[in-house]
């Protein structure tokens, strides 16, 4: 079983990056996903957090995820505060960002593997949201996606398609950039 | 169709599939999304009950109360202090022998404020005559969701369909969504046999004396202990139309098990994981839940309890001043039979996480005690 832990600020789309996460697993078939937001009262910029249990059996297990194999990052600020608490060894970390801050965060955490998209500014250059607060789930859906290999990229795209309430097409871009820039990043010598 | 659904979308599928005539609501988190997803399917067609937007949840039953009078398949959900402002109203609806289907989700009661899951709002409601059902995962949520109409409009009672404030209500995860027709097989239109209709005037909830009150108080009781045989018969029946039977048990690896869990609502999934973790050590445990509360399934628990067996009752709820719900209930459903240990732990109130490992810790205090005296309740926690 895969466990991977969402950590963002309110408004940003994490909860729905991780249902959008979960039916792109349905969709692909073979499966099954089970995602948990956190339990707690959602305000703005708040940071928010959410689970995802992605495994080839049924998922029964429907609690926090307090030893992640994974961290999917919306926020960098968010480094801040202890993201990285429970995180298993040899863990991976998407994170929104580029490719010089996963070589600072590997230096800083080292034993954990940092794998940088830059979901901010493909969600700037795609006019989704606003340069202080650019709406990134999708992105970050799109390079989840690739990095876990949770779906193949129609898969996903559709489910975007699907969930979001407005500018659709925009957001599936934003996907498929962010997919295609986490394959490359993933391939990239360490 | 397979289709991702959180457990209040889950809830308010089935009240579509069900043919909800008249629905009523007033917002509270974590139950509000039932019925924005009613309302949306309404805005889209796909809805075509009436939706009545009340002015507080005492009045959503009062106007329940009055529907299903007039003969109207009803529903509604709320959670917490919304279900105790209905309070007064529950007793009206089950007095009148009205078959409403409630969803509550779980959520605990202040003070102090909190939004976590807790099933004392629920189990607060259980001398009202409202029947009780509490599910383990979304699926069962649809499910049990149309299966309460069909057990409700038989026995003539109201029926509440419990799940986890967010553990279930906000988490996605696949369901298997009936069609329609498929629904419509299994779930007749509701044609009371008395409701109010001008051109037959009737009166309704008039005064008693004691004499018939007793009478009517007797034979709600004894449609309740029928109910534990429509629950039986409706879920047997909901298994071979949809390949998912129900019961008002769900037993686990309890074949040989010394020491068994007794769980209730999404936690009898992960006590499910428990076991398979405990099993894999070599150890006897079994994880048996609670699906029905009230009718509470006190024949169903005699005939599966071996005497010798130790049950580590796991409540996320308290009543204070007497410990944990499930567990008194089971051991007035067991008195007086010797030989089982009932060991009662409170944990997880107000929404902390009751994990795995907690699980095991409880199973295996509870294994090791053998001989001694249960504690009333002991209190447990995962402190991550």
């Amino acid at each position: 079983m895969l466990e991977i832990r969402f950590h963002g600020r309110g408004g940003q789309g994490t909860v729905l990056a991780a249902k959008i996460l979960a039916d792109a697993v349905l969709r692909q078939g073979g499966k099954q996903c089970l995602a948990i937001p956190e339990f707690g009262v959602e305000r703005r910029g708040a940071p928010v957090t959410a689970y995802a249990r992605v495994s080839d059996r049924p998922i029964l297990e429907r609690t926090r995820i307090h030893a992640p194999d994974a961290l999917v990052v919306f926020d960098p600020t968010l480094y801040a505060s202890d993201i990285l608490t429970g995180l298993k060894p040899g863990g991976t970390v998407l994170t929104n960002g580029a490719e010089a801050d996963a070589a600072r965060l590997s230096e800083r955490a080292p034993g954990f593997r940092f794998l940088a998209v830059p979901a901010g500014a493909i969600a700037l250059e795609l006019k989704l949201g606003s340069a202080s607060s650019p709406i990134v789930n999708t992105a970050m859906c799109g390079a989840a996606a690739a990095v876990f290999g949770l779906s193949g990229l129609e898969a996903l795209l559709e489910c975007v398609r699907e969930a979001v309430p407005v500018k659709a097409e925009a957001n599936v871009e934003a996907a498929r950039r962010a997919y295609a820039a986490a394959r490359e990043a993933l391939h990239a010598p360490a | 169709m397979k289709k991702v659904l959180s457990g209040n979308h889950a809830a308010a599928v089935a009240a579509r599939l069900a043919r909800v005539q008249v629905a009523a609501g007033y917002p509270i988190t974590p139950a509000t999304q039932v019925f924005e997803a009613l309302a949306e399917m309404r805005a889209k067609g796909e809805f075509p009950g009436e939706f009545i937007a009340a002015e507080s949840e005492h009045s959503v039953m009062a106007a329940l109360l009055g529907a299903a009078t007039a003969g109207a398949r009803t529903f509604t959900a709320t959670s917490s202090h919304g279900l105790a402002y209905m309070h007064e109203l529950l007793h009206w609806v089950a007095g009148a022998r009205l078959p409403v289907v409630m969803v509550d989700v779980n959520r605990a009661l202040a003070a102090p404020w909190n939004l976590g899951t807790d099933q004392t709002d629920s189990l607060s409601q259980r001398d009202t005559g409202w029947m009780q059902t509490y599910c383990s995962n979304n699926q069962e949520v649809l499910d049990t969701v149309l299966m309460s109409f069909k057990i409700a409009e038989r026995v003539m009672l109201p029926s509440m369909v419990v799940l986890d404030g967010f553990t279930l209500s906000h988490s996605y995860e696949p369901v298997d969504v009936p069609k329609q027709a498929e629904v419509d097989a299994f779930l007749p239109p509701f044609r009371p046999v008395l409701r109010l209709d001008p051109d037959q005037p009737m009166s309704f909830g008039s005064l008693t004396g004691p004499k018939d009150y007793l009478r009517l108080r007797r034979r709600m009781a004894a449609d309740l202990a029928e109910a534990e045989d429509a629950i039986e018969e409706v879920g047997r029946e909901f298994g071979e139309l949809f390949g998912r039977p129900y019961g008002q048990l769900d037993a686990y690896r309890c074949e040989d098990a010394e020491t068994v869990l007794v769980t209730s609502g999404a936690v009898g999934s992960t006590a499910r994981a428990a076991v398979d973790a405990l099993r894999e050590r070599g150890l006897k445990a079994g994880n048996l839940r609670l699906r029905a509360f009230r009718p509470f399934p006190a024949r169903a628990l005699r005939a599966f309890v071996r005497p010798g067996t130790r049950l580590a009752v796991v409540d996320r709820n308290l009543s204070p001043g007497a410990g944990g719900i499930f567990a008194s209930e089971i051991k007035a459903a067991l008195y007086p039979r010797s030989g089982i240990a009932v060991h009662g732990y409170v944990t997880g109130l107000g929404g902390g996480d009751i994990s795995v490992e907690l699980l095991q810790e409880v199973w295996e205090r509870v294994d090791a005690a053998r001989g001694a005296d249960p504690a009333p309740a002991v209190w447990a926690e995962d402190a991550r």
